[in-house]
Formats: C-alpha cells, structure tokens, sequence
C-alpha cells in the first residue's frame, strides 16, 4: 500500500515537474562502477523528473580507476563502487564523508552464448580442455571472485585470457571468441538476448558487495545525500534487483 | 650561428612550450619512480616474461610490416590506379581508429567467428586470438600505416631517373627496385620501421581486444603495466620507465649503426 | 647496328617528329633550344617515352615495343645518375651484373682503366670530379656494348676548363665506339667536334639537317645562325640587291628568286659616321646590347636591318660604345654568302 502511494508520489510529481518542497537543487558527479551503467543511468533520469532543478552527471568505469580519480582530485559528490576494496582506497585517504554502506550485491555466473552449445552446466564443465574460458583478471574484482569460486571448487581453471574488466570478458563471449566466460549475474542479464546464465553452488563463496558513500568533497552535499536515498530507496531497489542485483 | 639558421623569436616560445609539454609528463614519471623497487621489478619473472614478449612481437611485427608495408608503398606511390584514393584511406584508417575499435575489427575479420578466421579455424585449425601470433597481427595492424606513410613519402623523394638509368643498362623491375631503388629509400625505410617499431611496443588498445590478456601468450607490457595500475601505481610506473629505458636503448643503438652513417 | 628512327611523341600539347638514321661508327647531334624535345628524342628511342607514331629499328631489329632494358642502348645523362650507394667499380659492373655477364669485374675494371680511373674503383661517385663522374658514366653505359649509345648533353654540368678536355676524350672513345651514336647538345662547338650530322630541331620538327660544316654555313633559321654566329636574313634577289622585310643588301653572286642571305659579325664594320668611299652595303644603327666574348666584343645593333658586328674591345672604346650610341654599319658585298631558301 505504501508503495503505490509513493509511486503515485513520483508520478505526481514527474506530471507537474514542480520540485519537491524542500529538497536540494543543482548538479551532482556520480562515479559509479561500470556494471551499474544501466541502472543507474535509468535511474539518474527519473531522480531528475522527481526532483525538478537536479542533474546528476555519471562518471562509469572500472571501480580501481576511479577510485584513483578521486583520490586524485576528480570533482565527484557521490561514489559507488563494485568492490569494499576500492572504496577502502577512498576511505583511507579521508575522502568519504560519513561511513560507505553496501547497497547490493553481485554474484558471478557462467555466461555462455544463447542455447549453450557446449552444454555447459557445472563448473567443472569450464575446465574442460575444449572449452575455451574467459575470466577477469585477478587484479580486477570479477577476477579476484572467480579465483575464489574456482578454489572452493578445488579446480584449476585454464583461461585463454584474463581480461582486464568484466564488459571486455563478455565481449569475447558476445563475440564468440570463447565458449564460456564468468561475469556477473548482471552483466549476463543486460544481454539475456544474446547469454544464458548458469548458476552453480560456489557461486555463493564470492559474493561481491558494492559500497556506496557521499564523498567529503562534494559541492553539493545534500542532493548527493538525497540521491544515495533515493538509490536505497523503493523504486532504487526494484531497478537494481531487475538488474539482477540482490539488493541488501 | 649563421642569421639564417636561427629560429625566429616569435616561434622560439611555442617551440619551447611544446618542449616543455612533452617533457613534464615524463619528467613526473622519473620524480615519482620508487627506484628502490626498480630491481625488485626487473626481477619479477612476470614482469621480465611480458618484456620478452613484447620485443619478441613488436620486432616480429615490424618485420611483417616491413614484407608487407614496402611493396604496398610502391604499390601506393607508382601506380595510377583509378581507386588510389580510397586505397590511402583506407591505409590510414588504423591511424585514426582508436585501437580498441581496431582489435574489435580484427576479431570481425581473424577471430573465431570472423569474415575469414572461421575458415582459418575450420580448414586449418587455426585460432588466432589468444595467441602470441594474434598480438603480432594486432600490433602490425596497427604499426603499419606509420611505415607504409614514411615510406612513400620516401619513394616520392627520390629522383627516378636513377631508376631509369639502370633500365636502360638492362635491369628488370625486380633488379631495379632491389639494387636502385630500395638502397635510395633505405633511410627512409629505417626511419619507418623504427616508428612502427615504437608503435607497435606500445600497442595496447587493439592488442587487449584482439589477442586477449593471459601472461606467457598475450601478455605485453603495456597490458602488464595497465594490469598493475589496477592494484598498484607505484609498480606500473616503475614498469613504464622499464620499457622507457628499454625503447631508447634499442632506438640509440639502430641509430647508431644505421642512422648514424648520414 | 644502324639506327633507323622515326620518331612521333607527344606530351601535352607538345608533339615530336623526328625522322632519323644514324648509321654504324657515326654520330649525329641533335641540337634545339630548350623545350625543342631533344632530350624527349633521346628517351623515346632508350624507351623511357611512349612513341606515339613512327617506328625504332636498331641493326635491323624493331624495337618500338621492348622496354627499356631489352633495347641494348646505353644512356649518358647530363647529370650523369651514378648510383651514390654503389662504388665506382660496382657502378661501371651494373649493367654486366643485370645482364648476368661473365668476368664481371674484370671487364668493369676493363673499362676503368680505359677512361683512366682504374684508381678510383673502390670510391664512392660523390667523391669524384665533374669530369671523373661523366667518364664513370661514359664506361657505365659502353661496357655493356650497346647498339646505340645515347649522350644527353653529355658536356653540359661541366666547368668551361674541364669542357674542353672532355670533349676531346670524348671524341677519342667516340671514334672507336662501333654502334651508332645520338648526342643532345646545345653547344654547336660539341656538334662541331663530336658529330658527323647534325639535326636542328625546334618546337618538335626538323629546321635544318646536314654536316656540321653545312649548318654552321647555311643556317636556315635565326636560331640556327644564332647558335653558329652568322647575320641571317630572308629576302628575295633581283638584279644584283636582296630586298628584306626591312632594308636591302647588296650581293655578288646568287640565283634570282626568294634567298637566305649570311654574313658573319667579323664583317660588319662599325663608324661613327657615314664612311666615305664606296661600300655599297652602308645603312645607320643604334646600338641596342654590348655583349663581351672571348677578345672581342659582339655589338647587337637595330637598323634597317638589325645586325650584329663583332669588333675589338679597343674599338669599343675608341667609338665610346654604349646601349642608344648612333653608328653607321657597313658589310662588303663579297663577304655575303647567298642561297637558295
């Protein structure tokens, strides 16, 4: 009942795109990691039809990256990134304001192209010598994941590549260069035209957190508080989970 | 100094400028460079691995581009074939395009599923991506136009009366072009290969889409050094200046053997 | 291996026709102003340029449609083209070495030691003379014994001294080469010395062709009596006086009917006012261009007709000389030589 009457909230105010009374104006940055590109992108607009006056701006790459920008001066209000570590790297340099909470959860999945021709369906499956398998690289969180998964599995895996991020990962599988690849449960859903997902028990022994946190440098500090709220908030949540995310 | 060979003052300061410009960046590089860590770098199997395999490649790509490049900067600059136009942009092309674009391209054409690697793959067995061989193609895509470039320029260079005087005392096209020809526009020849040499150390964009990222095979140093950037900076930037020091050196030598002469 | 040409080439607007024998042993020259297409007459027979019309037989044998290495023609250019990468040596062997020849080295060395410079084998052709790169050049291309031997003013990009030396030798390995020999030249004096025909071409065709000794007489254009320095004209003779476009001349001798008449500047007589006595060739000229020669002095006058006189640099002085002076010419009527158009 609560839901609808917010959603009906949003609506109405979208329809007279007056601004709320008494939330902030202006612009906010969001760095956020690369695999939030489509949700958040979805959900910058909204923020704004609901908020008339605000723009949020994105900035996506691989959380490491901008991580460093930040630690680097880059003008950002709000930062989400897909792993505790980076965020860590933000934190210990003084550039969060508050405390980073995590926000969701990401697990990786056996992507492989549509209709799994190599009839793939346990882990073990990816280890075969005629698959050819894609993985991130270690230094990279999807990496460093399926370096875990594949030890709570006890199997060695032979990759053709480490890639450096998770979308070049499943660029090689969209590309049909390999014939499996692990990425994540939201990366396989983004392109569910063209990847099946397969699920496997180890899976849960590399769940990936994503923190999110307003930065002490923000311009604007309260509509980057506003808008951290507004991606925990109800309709935040039910975007992310059809993403595929597990929203905490 | 003579008055004629000093540059004019207005030009000195943008020159400078310029100077200074190319130099900071690199002048960071060396501030920031833990040099403790240099030997502990150079030590690392891994990282001595990646700079093998880069050298091994560039020149190998080099070397490629020299078989190709040169007879299709003749090709470029000695006939007057109706499309030469479009023929030079497309040659240029790898030059414009950003090398990512120019890996995904390669995959198109030479991956597994490409316009012709499927049938590399089903008549032969041969997969190019992933192997040492696919960083070669990506990086002699990439490096070529830099050579074919120099090199016509060089062919254009040349007075071709030469080229005729030795027909004339009976050499055949192939007996003109080695023994006239090619020694004329041999600096020329060296100054390109020595670019596509550099370009192709450094490729890493269309390397990291086309050939993959997997140490030992497709690991080169530029993805070593993006790789380590993820985690550690520090080690990135001593690795940068390892392959710094590593290019001049080899450039300072061909100089030196080659160039030098002049 | 004589060479029987008619040579038709066109570029742009400007078309060739050169019809041509040179016989065995024999040298033509081929004389012209720039852009007569001398040098476009040379590299159509080396098969450098397309003939367009015409035909090419050397000792018998067509070769209009062999290239340029088939044709068995050795090309002297001005500039000589040595190969700067090559020795000396290796620069003399090329042609053996491309025709796979024999003692490749042995006969190279041959021929250097013939022009003289078996001494220098092992240099570098940038590191010659003038006249060392033209006998490297000259060795180069008869070593592969060529049926025809093609000199492109050959003499031309040398020093005065040098020339003359040059010339000579030139004449010497001329008169044991066997095949037949073109030779571009813009130097009547290289004609004079080096051929035993001479062709004059202008704007593409023939204007005159004949001895050297016939030319540099009888020339038949102003260019022609320009380059061998006679006074030209064209006129027709009646009764003892050629009518010109301007003035009149009296003559000795002649058939009557539409004439060239020439005279040589040595002729021409200069004074400061009309001479007494009874040169019956006397017209007033105003001098127009001083020109000094080697001891004398050319002296371009216009007039009725205009003329040139060559006189001594004291005379020059003693009429006080100058471009606007007034003087009376006067020519003997002996010393004009007159002939049929």
């Amino acid at each position: 009942m609560r839901k609808i009457a917010i959603a009906a909230a949003v609506l109405l105010v979208s329809a007279c795109s007056s601004p709320a009374p008494g939330t902030a104006k202006g612009e906010i940055n969001v760095f956020a990691a690369a695999s939030l590109n489509k949700t958040f992108t979805q959900l910058g607009k909204d923020f704004e039809a609901a908020h008339g006056g605000t723009s949020v701006k994105f900035n996506f790459a691989g959380s490491s990256a901008l991580a460093q920008q930040i630690n680097n001066g880059a003008p950002a209000d709000v930062f989400a990134s897909a792993a505790p570590a980076n965020m860590k790297q933000v934190e210990d340099k003084g550039h969060v304001s508050g405390k980073a909470v995590n926000f969701v959860t990401n697990t990786l999945r056996i992507a492989v192209p549509k209709g799994n021709p190599k009839n793939i369906h346990t882990l073990a499956d990816v280890v075969k010598p005629d698959v050819k398998l894609a993985l991130c690289a270690e230094q990279v969180p999807c990496g460093a994941a399926a370096k875990t998964v594949f030890g709570a599995a006890k199997l060695t895996p032979k990759p053709v590549t480490l890639e450096q991020d998770v979308s070049a990962t499943r660029t090689k599988l969209e590309l049909g260069e390999v014939d499996a690849a692990l990425i994540y449960r939201t990366d396989v859903q983004a392109d569910a035209d063209k990847l099946d997902g397969i699920d496997f028990p180890e899976m849960q022994s590399a769940v990936n957190d994503y923190p999110i946190a307003v930065l002490s440098g923000a311009k604007n500090a309260e509509l980057a508080r506003a808008w951290v709220d507004y991606v925990r908030g109800e309709h935040g949540k039910e975007l992310l989970a059809k993403a595929g995310f597990t929203v905490v | 100094m003579s008055e004629q060979n000093r540059v004019p003052t207005l030009l000195l300061l943008p020159a400078l400028l310029g100077l200074a410009f190319l130099a900071l960046p690199l002048v960071g590089l060396l501030l920031r460079t833990p040099w403790d860590r240099l030997g502990e770098q150079l030590a690392a199997p891994a990282v001595r691995e990646a700079l093998w395999l880069s050298l091994i490649t560039a020149t190998v790509a080099t070397v490629l581009c020299l078989l190709l490049g040169v007879p299709l900067a003749l090709l470029l600059s000695r006939t007057r074939l109706p499309g030469i136009r479009l023929i030079r942009a497309v040659i240029t092309v790898p030059l414009v395009l950003p090398p990512v674009v120019g890996g995904v391209a390669l995959l198109l054409a030479f991956g597994r599923n490409g316009v012709l690697g499927r049938y590399l793959d089903a008549w032969f067995g041969i997969t190019l991506p992933f192997t040492s061989a696919g960083v070669v193609l990506a990086e002699t895509f990439v490096a070529m136009p830099f050579l074919v470039i120099a090199v016509e320029g060089a062919l254009r260079g040349i007075d071709r009366r030469y080229e005729e005087a030795a027909a004339t005392l009976g050499a055949g096209r192939w007996t003109v072009f080695r023994r006239v020809t090619l020694p004329m526009i041999a600096p020329g020849v060296l100054a390109g290969a020595v670019l596509c040499w550099a370009r192709a150390l450094g490729e890493f964009g269309a390397t990291i889409t086309f050939a993959g990222n997997f140490p030992g095979t497709t690991r080169t140093m530029p993805l070593t050094v993006y790789l380590a950037l993820e985690t550690d900076p520090q080690a990135a930037t001593v690795l940068s200046l390892l392959m710094l020091v590593v290019s001049v050196l080899v450039l300072a030598g061909l100089r030196h053997r080659w160039v030098g002469v002049q | 291996m004589t060479l029987d040409a008619n040579l038709v080439a066109v570029q742009g607007d400007f078309r060739l026709s050169l019809p041509l024998t040179v016989d065995s042993g024999r040298t033509c020259a081929i004389l012209g102003p720039n852009g007569a297409g001398k040098s476009t007459a040379l590299r159509t027979v080396a098969g450098l340029h397309p003939l367009s019309g015409g035909h090419i037989t050397i000792a018998g044998r067509p070769v209009d449609r062999l290239s340029a290495r088939d044709r068995r023609v050795g090309l002297v250019f001005q500039d000589y083209l040595l190969f700067d990468h090559l020795t000396v040596l290796e620069n003399v062997a090329f042609g053996l070495r491309a025709r796979r020849a024999s003692d490749v080295r042995d006969k190279a060395l041959h021929w250097l030691d013939r022009v003289g410079l078996a001494d220098y084998a092992d240099r570098r052709p940038r590191q010659l003379s003038g006249g060392q790169a033209q006998r490297v050049a000259l060795a180069r291309a008869l070593v592969t014994e060529p049926d025809v031997l093609l000199l492109d003013e050959p003499l031309a990009a040398l020093d005065v001294a040098a020339r003359a030396h040059v010339r000579a030798e030139l004449r010497g390995w001329l008169a044991d080469y066997t095949g037949a020999t073109l030779l571009v030249t813009h130097d009547p004096l290289d004609a004079m010395v080096l051929a035993d025909e001479m062709v004059v071409l202008e704007g593409g065709v023939v204007v005159q062709r004949g001895t050297p000794a016939e030319v540099a007489t009888h020339p038949r254009t102003p260019y022609v009596a320009t380059l061998v320095g006679l006074n030209l004209y064209r006129g027709s003779l009646a009764a003892g006086v050629v009518t010109l476009e301007s003035g009149s001349l009296t003559v000795t001798s002649g058939e009557e009917g539409e004439v060239l008449v020439a005279f040589p500047p040595s002729a021409v007589g200069l004074y400061p006012a009309r001479p007494e006595g009874s040169p019956r060739n006397c017209w007033p000229v105003t001098v127009s261009e001083i020109e000094p020669h080697t001891g004398t002095v050319r002296v371009r006058l216009t007039g009725s007709p205009d003329v040139q006189a060559d006189i001594t640099t004291a005379a020059v002085a003693e009429l006080s000389l100058s471009p606007g002076t007034r003087l009376w010419a006067t020519v003997k009527a002996t010393e004009i030589r007159t002939y049929p158009v």
